[in-house]
Formats: structure tokens, C-alpha cells, sequence
């Protein structure tokens, strides 16, 4: 039972559970080994409805609001496979969301229906070489030429950059206004003359998703693929990041329980000096301490998520979460990889995997230090 | 074509649970889930409905406490669901259970009923049989695939040396086997569906079913701890000793 969560979520929840464990775990090993996510298992999860959350049911979704991208996100982190459960979020909860909120109806008539549907994959590029949290100083380029943008500028660090077929792409559109006011969003497709891959970059971590650099050369883009007004993207973008942060903390809590819980099961087992580990008060107390620990923090996380579905400014809770889960999933792996001894450092167990999916989670979607910078500012 | 599927909502089994004291009887959470065997008949129902044509009623008897497994096999694509609860029927032996469940299928209307081989927490596995009897139609059991059209039905009924084809006219009773189709994920837009739908419920004077006939679980023993297996060191002639076991033991 939680206060957070009704039958609706609760249903999201079972069902995201039963899927992630009966089709997800035993098969995710071998998509770390490959790199990707087949596309086979994403238009699987598309048929059963797991894409449109957040779409309205005009377009073949259901119209949840954030509190379900939150529990969807937990229970995929519980996979344990940081780079399965990207490869979906990239695709549902940081592009998708601005084509279903802000892209004009013949954009949302166009697309969404075959992104709900998972026949076509998102990606979100704001990143750059050397912007990243902050967003204001991107330096990729869209002119306005006849009937459309040119797009020039290079993209990095880009989730489902390879695979993707749909890439919202961050561009200045008013090189002589202030950052903020600059910025609009494009809605680029896969194959379009001037939009090339660079390079699919080699991770710590997130092994089985994608993460490309994107190369924008005289890129034409029609104006209709223009998502929302022009020069307005910056706003878009801080709204959706709300989003993005709320769902990577849902993620790091999936992945920070089930960490605990493996750590349990081990524990229990191991036995050293005439007793198991858990025997050790030692051992038990500081995992019984995380549980706490990420007790309280999903409960922030749902209220964060609460809070903006309620359309209140939840900027400096939502920030507070980023941050504290982002550090919270890294402490707790630290002690689950301590605990399974010898077998926590052989790759491919689950919380050595986990151990590397989590450190991005400090870094990635806003880092803790900019994260914080956002609460300070609220203080 | 008028399906009706039987289903049965059971305790999670991945939950532990106790027998009552005095009567043995298991005590059940409010909160049950779809026995996961009748996913298999759904989805079979569902498919037959969809290919010729009709619908899928499910019928169900047992405490409905909050419906949960009811509404997992609506939200699998079922059209709707009769529930028979009444307090008089916790502890029903198979053949009350057949009774309850035929009254309802007749009360409703039926083509063709479906049911599991046997549930997971009660294990007669006699109930479809005795449901065709009831019900005066042909009990096509054990199946592992169904094919129904023009009146008629024909499935492959597993064996233990392979299967037999056996036809017979609609209406009829058919039991699958786990594995007969894929059971679908229900989507998000079906769970939400699900709420929505018609959910008759019934008790056995509703049905004018006689309750009182019932056998007694007279006492409940645990089940004999397992006895340590047999070592074979292999000294190069091991191979012989475990054909010679399993011939023992008329495996082979």
C-alpha cells in the first residue's frame, strides 16, 4: 500500500513487473554482450501498450502523467539492466514526451502513433561537446532557408543516437539573443541528407544501450517538423527535464532495491567464521540502513512526481530527488559489491553490473552539483 | 460463436500461506490473482471469438474478494464475467463446484466452454469432466491445440505416447493444457478497460443450487520429507549402474 499509488499504478506497476521478469531478465545478458537492444523486443513492449503512458488515447496511448513514468521506470531498473531500461526511458520519457506535449497536431498525427507503437524509437539531443547541463550555450545552428531550417552543429553523449529513428534535436535559431531565448526543437528523421551517426561511443556502464555522436552537415529540415514555436525550445526543454530527472531517479530506485535485495539473499547464504554474514550485525544494520535510506527517497520521488502532476513548480524537490538518488544508488551498490566479496567484482553478475550502471546516475540528466546549485537557489 | 471460459482466482503462489485448524481449509487473501493455467484458456477463447467471431464470458466461482484476478483476465481481452460468491460454498468438493459452474454456463449461453486441466490450488482435475456431464455435451479433455468452426470442434488430446485427434459437435466442453497457445500481456488499455466491464455476481440460490451435498477433509499431513538419492562413484563402469537403476525404476 502507498498513499501515491492508486489501482491504476498499481496495475502499471504488476504489469511492467511480470514483463520485465519473464521477458527481460532472461534475455538482457546477451543484449550487454551486443550493445543493443533488439528491435524485436521493443516493438514487443510497443504491442503491449507500454510506450503511450503518457500519450493521449487519440493517439493510441493512455494518458498517464508522471507518477506512472515513475513506477513504469522503478520496475524496469529492477531488470538490472541499466542499459535495457535507458534504451526505453530515452525513448518514452525524454523524446517522446515533446512531440505528445508540445508538437503541433499534424506532428502528433505523424509520429506518435508508430512511437506508441514502438515501430519507430526516439532519441533526445540538447548535448553537446561543450554544453551539457547547461543548456543555454549550445552552439548546433538551424537557419531558416525557404520552406524550412538548415541544421548545422554536432550532437554527443546521444541515447539511442545509432539506433533511433526520430531524434528531437536542440537548435539555435536567434544567434543574437540571449541563450535562453535562442532555442527551438526540431524533430529530425533517421536518413535525412546532412544527419549522419559519428560514432557509437564505449561505455563504463548502460552496455546494452546506445550512445551515439550526431553530426548535423546543411541538415534541411521542413519547418512543419518544428516542435513547438520557434525560439521557445529552452523552456521546453527545462520543463520536460523535470520529467527526464523524476524518471532516472525512479530507475536508480529500481536498481538500488534490487541490489538490496540480492545483497540479502547472498548474505544469508555466505558463510564465513562459523555463520552467515547476515549474522553479522555489522552487515545486516548497514543494508537494513539503505532500505531506509531508499524508503524515504521513493517516497520524495513520488511526491516529486505528485507534486508535478499537480502542475505545481516542483524544480527544487525534483532536484532535490536527482540528487539525492543519484548519490543514494551509488552508496548503496558500493556496500552490495562490498558484501558479495570475491563473486561482486566478476563481471557479469547483476550487482557488478549494477555497480557500473549506477555511477552515471550522479552525472547523467543533471549532475548532483547542478542539481544542487537548483535547490540552493530555492533556499 | 458464444465462449464461456471457467477461471479461478487463487491465492498468489509466490505468497505462503495456512490451513484453518478445524476445517483445513486453506485461508485465503482477499487479494487473489488469476490462476496462471487459465491464462492458457483465455487466451484460447479469445483467439476462437476473434477468428469466427463472438464472445468471451468468463465464469468463476470462489470468494471474489477484490476481483483482482477477474479483472486480469478481462484486461486480457475477455468481453465479460459472472462470479458466483456465497459463503455456504467455501470448502465445495468438485462436484459442487461442477454444479455452481454448469448452472452459471447454462444461465449465460454457450457454444463452447473452456476450462484449465486442473487449478493449482485444489488439483481434482476432474471438474471439466463432470461440467460436460452436467451440461449434457461432450468433454474434449487434455488439449493441446483446439480448432473450432462449422459447428464442430477438434482438438489434439496429449497422450503419453503422443496425441489423438478427437472431433466432436459444438456445444462442447474442452480442457487445454499449459502451452496450447501463448497467453498475450494484457495492454495498459485493456487493465484500464477492465474496470469498466460488466461483472455479474451470483450466489448458489441465485444458480438454485443445493450446497449441502459436500465432502469433508477429515485430516491434512505434511508431505514425506524426500529421501537421499542414490550415489554412483564413477569407477569407469558407472554408465552400466545408472542404466541398471533406471531400468529398476522402469524409466527405460
Amino acid at each position: 500500500m502507498n498513499i501515491y499509488l492508486d489501482d491504476d499504478l498499481r496495475a502499471i506497476q504488476a504489469q511492467t513487473a511480470e514483463y520485465v521478469e519473464r521477458e527481460i531478465v532472461p534475455k538482457a545478458g546477451a543484449w550487454e554482450q551486443e550493445g543493443r537492444v533488439p528491435r524485436e523486443v521493443l516493438r514487443h513492449m510497443g504491442e503491449v501498450g507500454f510506450f503511450g503512458l503518457r500519450v493521449s488515447e487519440e493517439y493510441g496511448g493512455i494518458g498517464m502523467g508522471p507518477l506512472a513514468s515513475v513506477v513504469f521506470a522503478e520496475q524496469l531498473g529492477r531488470s538490472t539492466f541499466g542499459g535495457f531500461t535507458i534504451t526505453v526511458l530515452a525513448h518514452t520519457d525524454l523524446a517522446m514526451p515533446y512531440v505528445a506535449k508540445f508538437g503541433s497536431d499534424e506532428l502528433k498525427q505523424r509520429y506518435l502513433p508508430s512511437m506508441v507503437a514502438g515501430e519507430m524509437i526516439g532519441a533526445l539531443a540538447v548535448t553537446e561537446p561543450d554544453a551539457g547541463s547547461d543548456v543555454a550555450s549550445i552552439r548546433t545552428t538551424a537557419r531558416r532557408e525557404g520552406d524550412g531550417y538548415v541544421l548545422n552543429g554536432t550532437k554527443t553523449f546521444i541515447t539511442n543516437g545509432v539506433e533511433g529513428d526520430l531524434v528531437v534535436v536542440a537548435a539555435k535559431t536567434d544567434p543574437e539573443a540571449k541563450g535562453s531565448r535562442s532555442i527551438s526543437l526540431f524533430l529530425v528523421e533517421k536518413g535525412t541528407p546532412g544527419f549522419s551517426v559519428g560514432r557509437a561511443l564505449s561505455k563504463m556502464g548502460w552496455r546494452s544501450s546506445d550512445t551515439a555522436e550526431l553530426v548535423f552537415e546543411d541538415c534541411f529540415v521542413p519547418a512543419s517538423n518544428l516542435i513547438g514555436e520557434e525560439n521557445r525550445g529552452f523552456y521546453c526543454i527545462m520543463q520536460n527535464f523535470q520529467n527526464e530527472r523524476l524518471v532516472l531517479a525512479g530507475q536508480s530506485l529500481g536498481e538500488a532495491q534490487r541490489a538490496i535485495e540480492l545483497t540479502v539473499d547472498h548474505v544469508r547464504n555466505r558463510r564465513a567464521f562459523g555463520a552467515t554474514l547476515w549474522d553479522k550485525q555489522a552487515i545486516r544494520q548497514r543494508l537494513a540502513m539503505h532500505q531506509a535510506r531508499v524508503d524515504a527517497a521513493r517516497q520524495l520521488t513520488y511526491h516529486a512526481a505528485w507534486l508535478e502532476s499537480q502542475g505545481e513548480d516542483a524544480v527544487r524537490v525534483v532536484s532535490e530527488v536527482k540528487a539525492l538518488v543519484g548519490e543514494l544508488v551509488n552508496d548503496v551498490l558500493y556496500d552490495c559489491v562490498q558484501f558479495h566479496g570475491g563473486m561482486g567484482y566478476v563481471a557479469e553478475t547483476a550487482v557488478e553490473r549494477l555497480y557500473r550502471d549506477a555511477r552515471i546516475q550522479s552525472i547523467g540528466g543533471g549532475a548532483t552539483e547542478v542539481m544542487l546549485e537548483e535547490v540552493a537557489k530555492r533556499m | 460463436m458464444q465462449v464461456v471460459v471457467c477461471v479461478k482466482q487463487i491465492p498468489d503462489p509466490s505468497g505462503t500461506y495456512t490451513l484453518d485448524p478445524e476445517t483445513h481449509f486453506l485461508v485465503r487473501p482477499d487479494e487473489q490473482v488469476l490462476d496462471d493455467t487459465d491464462r492458457y484458456g483465455v487466451e484460447m477463447g479469445l483467439q476462437i471469438a476473434q477468428a469466427h467471431g463472438g464472445s468471451v464470458t468468463l465464469v468463476s466461482m470462489g470468494p471474489k474478494g477484490s476481483m483482482q484476478g477477474i479483472r486480469q483476465a478481462l484486461a486480457m481481452g475477455a468481453d465479460r464475467a459472472v462470479v458466483v460468491d456465497d459463503a455456504d460454498l467455501k470448502g465445495s468438493d468438485a462436484l459442487t463446484t461442477a454444479q455452481v459452474l454448469a448452472a452459471a454456463i447454462q444461465r449465460t449461453g454457450f457454444d463452447l466452454v473452456i476450462t484449465g486441466t486442473e487449478s493449482t490450488d485444489g488439483y481434482s482435475g476432474v471438474v471439466p469432466q463432470m461440467l460436460a456431464e452436467l451440461l449434457d455435451v461432450p468433454a474434449l479433455t487434455y488439449a493441446t491445440e483446439v480448432e473450432a468452426r462449422d459447428g464442430k470442434v477438434t482438438i489434439n488430446r496429449q497422450t503419453s505416447a503422443g496425441y489423438d485427434v478427437v472431433e466432436a459437435s459444438l456445444p462442447a466442453v474442452v480442457s487445454v493444457t499449459a502451452g496450447v497457445v501463448e497467453p498475450r500481456y494484457p495492454t495498459f488499455k485493456g487493465i484500464m478497460d477492465a474496470k469498466k466491464k460488466e461483472v455479474e455476481e451470483l450466489t448458489a440460490s441465485d444458480l438454485g443450487v443445493d450446497t449441502s451435498l459436500r465432502q469433508r477433509v477429515t485430516a491434512v499431513e505434511p508431505a514425506p520429507e524426500r529421501e537421499a538419492g542414490v550415489k554412483i562413484e564413477d569407477d569407469g563402469e558407472a554408465h552400466l549402474k545408472v542404466v541398471e537403476l533406471l531400468q529398476q525404476k522402469k524409466v527405460i
